[in-house]
């Protein structure tokens, strides 16, 4: 049992969960609708109750405890991928991010039900029960409004375009990528990625939005081995306020 | 006292704690708590979270604990994991009686997966119609979708199957 190759894909998982958890709380009380609203803050609170999960794991393997692990970081010690630490843009954007994220989450969890290492396996199970609400809001959404008016469909269309090579950074491949799945603790990002495109792929096409030929694409690369945007860091100021405030504060 | 602790005795204590955020349904009955042991040291009640962002666990950890301190036990363990896992089909048919009677659509039985056709198929809690809509998945808390009823003309909450 490898234990770096296992800590390095608990990592990427829980900070992708942490900061796309928190970017969606920012939708409270901003959303275009109250349903939507709700349905962000909702997702928001789900996944940062799985980071902690996911954090915990860490703990449990010798890394620090979670609320130190998740305030006390610098940016580059952070291995989510860049599209999770965008700005929520408008609605459009932040659905798609939804739709294009929650897709490749559900199909992760899915693969790791798979996996050799037990607690891993069971937890995953727990986690795409929840992450299949998250995708079938989301699909019902892009269906929607995909087929809406023609400001809807060019909006989601011109943020899909923006999306997608962000998306497909999701699967960058960690350097234990090969012991991950040597050892089946994890599929692999490769038949990860397939599994996304499909999904994706149908229920675009059910839509009047085009995907854009992810071939011709370059993907936003470097989240997972630290690199980020001029986003994340603010961010993290932001969440560690209190902490930083009062590192004795309870909450 | 320990001698006249039994294990149907604890059990019957654990009725009595709810769940904070639906106080007419045991958590017991909601299948939080999955196992119950007494040794002759202590009681370990293993519990595991619906969801697991739900906010509500750290209060009904402690008040399985102060419950079972009320009826004097006082060595009790609590060990949350997801090695028995939650599911909408673990509430009893006592629980689910008693969803319905707060206003809360009980969850329906699945297989395998939730489909989002079982949720909107989802009878009214309060006229029992079946002319309902799944209005959205996420609720007041992350275990309740919102429906709406054609016929009674009212907006129901339910308490959704995972």
């Amino acid at each position: 049992m490898n234990i770096e190759a296992i800590k390095n894909l608990l990592y990427k998982m829980a900070d992708d969960q942490l900061i796309l958890g928190h970017r969606n709380s920012e939708w409270i009380g901003q959303g275009p609708l109250l349903e939507e609203d709700i349905a962000f803050a909702s997702m928001a609170q789900d996944k940062v109750g799985q980071s902690y999960t996911l954090y915990q794991m860490l703990n449990e393997l010798g890394e620090d405890e979670p609320d130190k692990v998740a305030f006390l970081r610098m940016a580059e010690q952070f291995h989510n991928s860049q599209f999770v630490e965008l700005p929520i843009g408008e609605y459009d954007f932040s659905l798609i991010r939804h739709f294009l994220f929650d897709t490749a989450d559900y199909y992760r969890f899915d693969m790791l039900i798979n996996s050799s290492i037990e607690p891993i396996s069971l937890l995953a199970r727990k986690l795409k029960g929840e992450c299949r609400y998250h995708s079938m809001h989301a699909d019902g959404w892009i269906k929607k409004l995909g087929n809406g008016t023609d400001e809807s469909i060019n909006r989601l269309q011109s943020a899909l375009s923006y999306a997608i090579p962000y998306a497909l950074g999701i699967f960058e491949e960690s350097k234990m990528e090969d012991t991950l799945i040597e050892e089946n603790i994890f599929g692999g990002e490769i038949l990860l990625r397939e599994r996304w495109i499909e999904h994706i792929d149908k229920v675009i096409s059910q839509t009047q939005l085009v995907l854009p030929d992810l071939a011709l694409e370059s993907p936003h690369f470097g989240g997972r081995y630290g690199i980020h945007t001029e986003h994340l860091q603010p961010l993290l100021n932001e969440m560690s306020e209190v902490i930083a405030t009062d590192p004795t504060a309870d909450w | 006292m320990e001698n006249r602790i039994t294990l149907p005795k604890l059990v019957e204590w654990l009725k009595e704690v709810k769940d904070p955020e639906i106080p007419v349904v045991s958590l017991v009955d909601l299948g939080v708590i999955t196992d119950v042991k007494l040794s002759s040291q202590k009681v370990i009640v293993n519990m595991t979270p619906t969801f697991t962002g739900c906010p509500a666990m750290d209060y009904m950890v402690n008040d399985v604990k102060a419950t079972l301190k009320s009826k004097g036990v006082e060595d009790v363990e609590v060990i949350v994991s997801f090695n028995r896992q939650w599911s909408s089909n673990n509430i009893s048919e006592k629980g689910r009686k008693a969803l319905k009677e707060f206003g809360l659509a009980p969850p329906p039985h699945y297989d395998t997966i939730v489909d989002i056709e079982i949720l909107e198929q989802t009878p009214c809690p309060f006229c029992s119609s079946n002319n309902t809509e799944l209005k959205t998945p996420f609720g007041p808390t992350l275990c309740r979708a919102i429906h709406y009823c054609h016929s009674c003309k009212q907006s129901f909450e339910q308490f959704k199957p995972v």
